[in-house]
């Protein structure tokens, strides 16, 4: 690095180690005007979180979640088919380990101090959800299973570097593999999509929504950089189509206006009509992000990769693509976030996933008026895997640009 | 099951219909021409043919649809597709159900992604005529009602005088109230507090900013349950308007409009004759002709309709008459207690009423 005169050593600042008290002080009281800040928010949070905590504790009748429970998660998935999910979990549970252990191969510790922290709260938490005993011990096992997943992935990943092709080949197959296992055919009994609901249905959605508007919008995004003018000028309008209209009416376009276009007979899936809704609408935002990461490439660096004599195709997906992508990941993981808050709107258009299955469950007599209680917890899940993504991305981005 | 080459297939149907729409010219064309094809192309037959009925259901009306724990659906409607699957299939469970908004139920029913609605659906002039559906008898006369507490003091309108009533605003709702109210004679001096959102009226009235809230009684007896102490509100004994619900099919199909509008007479008449699901057996073996005929043990009333002969003893059997429905969703059996009211039979007051069985 660079050379340090002596002088500029003994104007480094001096270490303070703060006591807590000190540190309260200095951010949270001072001037006096923040301490007045500081006191009016707190009485306020404290008043609220009182308020809450007081309605959580003796007003809320919870017993609206657990007596619920398998509903909100499957819907009304046959319970002698359930073993299929449970597999489908546990292979993604281990799958998901043994990524995270190839790509953390090199790092000196597999499990630092905060992740162990993590995995135990984790396991504390699925031994607390109330349901069966033996689906507890069945979710400790999926928290197992990421982590021997984890360890085995690193052991391999360090004996075989190229093992990471492999991972992804892993991903495209389960992908295929919960197609069979969900919807079952070819040696399993058939359920029907009818009967996909729940927290199922949305992750379902959401996720091929997510892996396929991936693609679609890269392509549009290159569509209209492109010099073609009928390429460029086709992607203009889908893009300015989709994005000036709203998601409900694609959705409600493709619920119940399309069954009229076709002839009897053909009626291609609810789930897949939806699933193209939202992918089409959210390939049109992801395009416009992917272009903005595009344009903020510097014209030298493809000019010099042409220089070196690679081809357009070559210049885009060696030098372009990873850079521009790179840039917009936290663009991306916004829009894929929103998607998959979006699934909601499909509970308006009759398919009834985790918030269509919750106001059937609040129109139940046994539990009418449990609003709060139920949305509530809707609320949790959603939170639960929109920050898992959020962490991802940021994880992803720290990686990248190592 | 799934056939995933076709998403492509939909996604370029998705961004083309202009295409569809000018194709969809032929078939509507031919149909004219070949309405001997058409009439035996009822839904009755694909419904047998699939072997499954499929039902379109709000989802979430306390009572009238909704899923229970064990993740079955239940309620009044419910057990009108139930019944229309018995008779139809022989099964009350062969029911694929359709949760459907109010703004895309028709569509839904003349696009043909549903055989029947069994739905929150008000039997109108315009509704019958220019949407272009087929009404079948009226499963539940609603209407629109009075939540008040149940301290006795308010038993008519004229009581009125003097409180106030909460609305919500702009709805038919706030214009059937002052219609009432005009008639009773007390329309000055009653308080009508109008709110544009359903949550804060019910929550003024929960606060005592009124004596009295007005609503459909359907939609009434679900909100009672909410407020802090169900019990100590109770519903007036008064309609002020008139809200035929019943099950929907599509216009121009006659066969198939035919079944579900006569299973669903055929829940009064069984009521009516006093048949229930305890009772089949011994009804069966009946010596009068009327019960006998209903049944199937004699004539061939199902052969008309394309059923079997005993299609109404298979519904009672499996989904009882119409006074068993009601009371397991609405009244003594549920939660809502609700009385019959217009709901019972013309012998006893009510409005049902079946033409005779023969």
């Amino acid at each position: 690095m660079t050379t340090l005169t002596p002088g500029s050593q003994e104007l480094a600042p001096p270490e303070i180690q703060d006591t807590p008290l000190n540190w309260i002080k200095k951010n949270l009281f001072s001037p006096w005007y923040n301490a007045l800040i500081t006191l009016i928010l707190l009485g306020l949070f404290v008043y609220v979180a009182y308020n809450f905590g007081f309605w959580a504790a003796t007003d809320a009748k919870w017993d609206v979640i657990p007596r619920n429970l398998k509903l909100f998660i499957v819907g009304r998935y046959p319970n002698e088919q359930l073993w299929r999910l449970w597999l489908l979990l546990a292979l993604t549970c281990g799958l998901a380990g043994l990524s995270w252990g190839v790509i953390a191969r090199k790092a000196a510790k597999l499990f630092s101090k905060e992740i162990l922290i993590g995995i135990g709260v984790a396991a504390f938490v699925c031994l607390l959800i109330p349901t069966a005993f033996p689906n507890r011990l069945l979710l400790l096992g999926m928290v197992g299973l990421i982590v021997a997943g984890a360890w085995v992935g690193k052991q391999l990943g360090q004996a075989q570097p190229g093992l990471g092709k492999w991972v992804s080949l892993g991903w495209s197959l389960l992908f295929v593999m919960s197609l069979w296992l969900i919807g079952g055919s070819g040696g399993l009994e058939a359920v029907s999509t009818n009967e996909w609901q729940g927290l199922l249905l949305t992750v379902f959605t959401a996720a091929i929504s997510i892996v396929l508007c991936f693609p679609i919008g890269v392509i549009f995004a290159l569509g209209r950089q492109s010099t073609l003018p009928v390429v460029r000028w086709l992607s203009i309008a889908y893009i300015e189509l989709v994005r000036g209209v709203p998601l409900i009416t694609i959705l409600f376009m493709g619920q119940v206006l399309i069954p009229l276009f076709l002839p009897e007979g053909m009626r291609p899936d609810r789930v897949i009509r939806a699933v193209v809704g939202l992918t089409l609408f959210s390939s049109a935002y992801l395009a416009e992000n992917v272009r903005g990461g595009l344009q903020s490439i510097p014209r030298g660096q493809a000019e010099a990769s042409r220089a070196l004599g690679l081809s357009t195709p070559l210049t885009l997906i060696l030098i372009v693509m990873p850079q521009a992508l790179k840039a917009v990941i936290p663009a991306i993981v916004g829009q894929f976030i929103s998607l998959f808050q979006d699934t909601t709107l499909l509970a308006i258009v009759g398919l009834v996933e985790l918030l269509g299955i919750s106001n059937s469950i609040l129109a139940n007599p046994q539990f009418l008026g449990r609003f709060m209680e139920v949305y509530l917890f809707d609320a949790a899940l959603f939170w639960i895997f929109c920050y898992t993504m959020s962490v991802a991305s940021k994880r992803l981005e720290k990686k990248l640009n190592v | 099951m799934l056939k995933w080459g076709s998403l492509l297939t939909a996604t370029a149907l998705l961004v083309a219909p202009i295409t569809s729409c000018a194709s969809a010219d032929s078939p509507s064309g031919s149909t004219d021409g070949e309405a001997g094809t058409v009439a035996t192309n009822s839904r009755l037959d694909q419904v047998k043919e699939r072997g499954t009925l499929i039902c379109g259901v709000d989802g979430g009306i306390p009572g009238f649809s909704f899923v229970n724990e064990s993740g079955e659906y239940s309620g009044i409607d419910v057990d009108v597709c139930r019944a229309v699957a018995a008779a139809v299939l022989g099964d009350p469970e062969a029911v694929e159900y359709r949760n459907l908004d109010s703004t895309e139920r028709f569509t839904a029913l003349s696009g043909g992604e549903v055989d029947m609605l069994s739905r929150n659906t008000t039997w109108t002039i315009n509704r019958d005529t220019e949407v272009g559906l087929e009404f079948a008898p009226t499963t539940f006369y609603d209407g629109q009602g009075m939540l008040v507490r149940a301290d006795g003091e308010l038993e008519t309108l004229e009581d009125f005088a003097g409180k106030a009533v909460c609305v919500e605003a702009g709805t038919t709702t706030e214009l059937n109230l002052t219609d009432n109210l005009r008639e009773a004679g007390v329309e000055d001096q009653v308080e009508v507090v109008t709110f544009q959102q359903a949550d804060p009226a019910y929550a003024a009235y929960a606060e005592g900013r009124c004596e009295g809230m007005t609503s459909d009684k359907s939609q009434l007896i679900g909100r009672r349950s909410t407020l802090p102490n169900p019990d100590d509100h109770v519903l007036m004994d008064v309609t002020m308007s008139k809200e035929p619900l019943g099950p929907v099919t599509i216009n121009n199909d006659s066969e198939w409009f035919d079944v579900v509008k006569w299973v669903t007479y055929g829940l009064i008449e069984a009521e009516e004759l006093g048949i229930e699901q305890g009772n089949i057996a011994e009804q069966q073996a009946s010596e009068d002709p009327t019960i006998r005929r209903f049944l199937g043990e004699e004539g061939n009333l199902g052969e008309g309709l394309g059923l079997d002969n005993n299609f109404m003893a298979i519904v009672v059997e499996n989904v009882g008459n119409y006074g068993e429905i009601y009371d397991r969703n609405l009244g003594a059996d549920s939660e809502f207690n609700l009385d019959r009211g217009q709901n019972d039979l013309w012998t006893r007051g009510g409005l049902l009423y079946s033409p005779p069985f023969r």
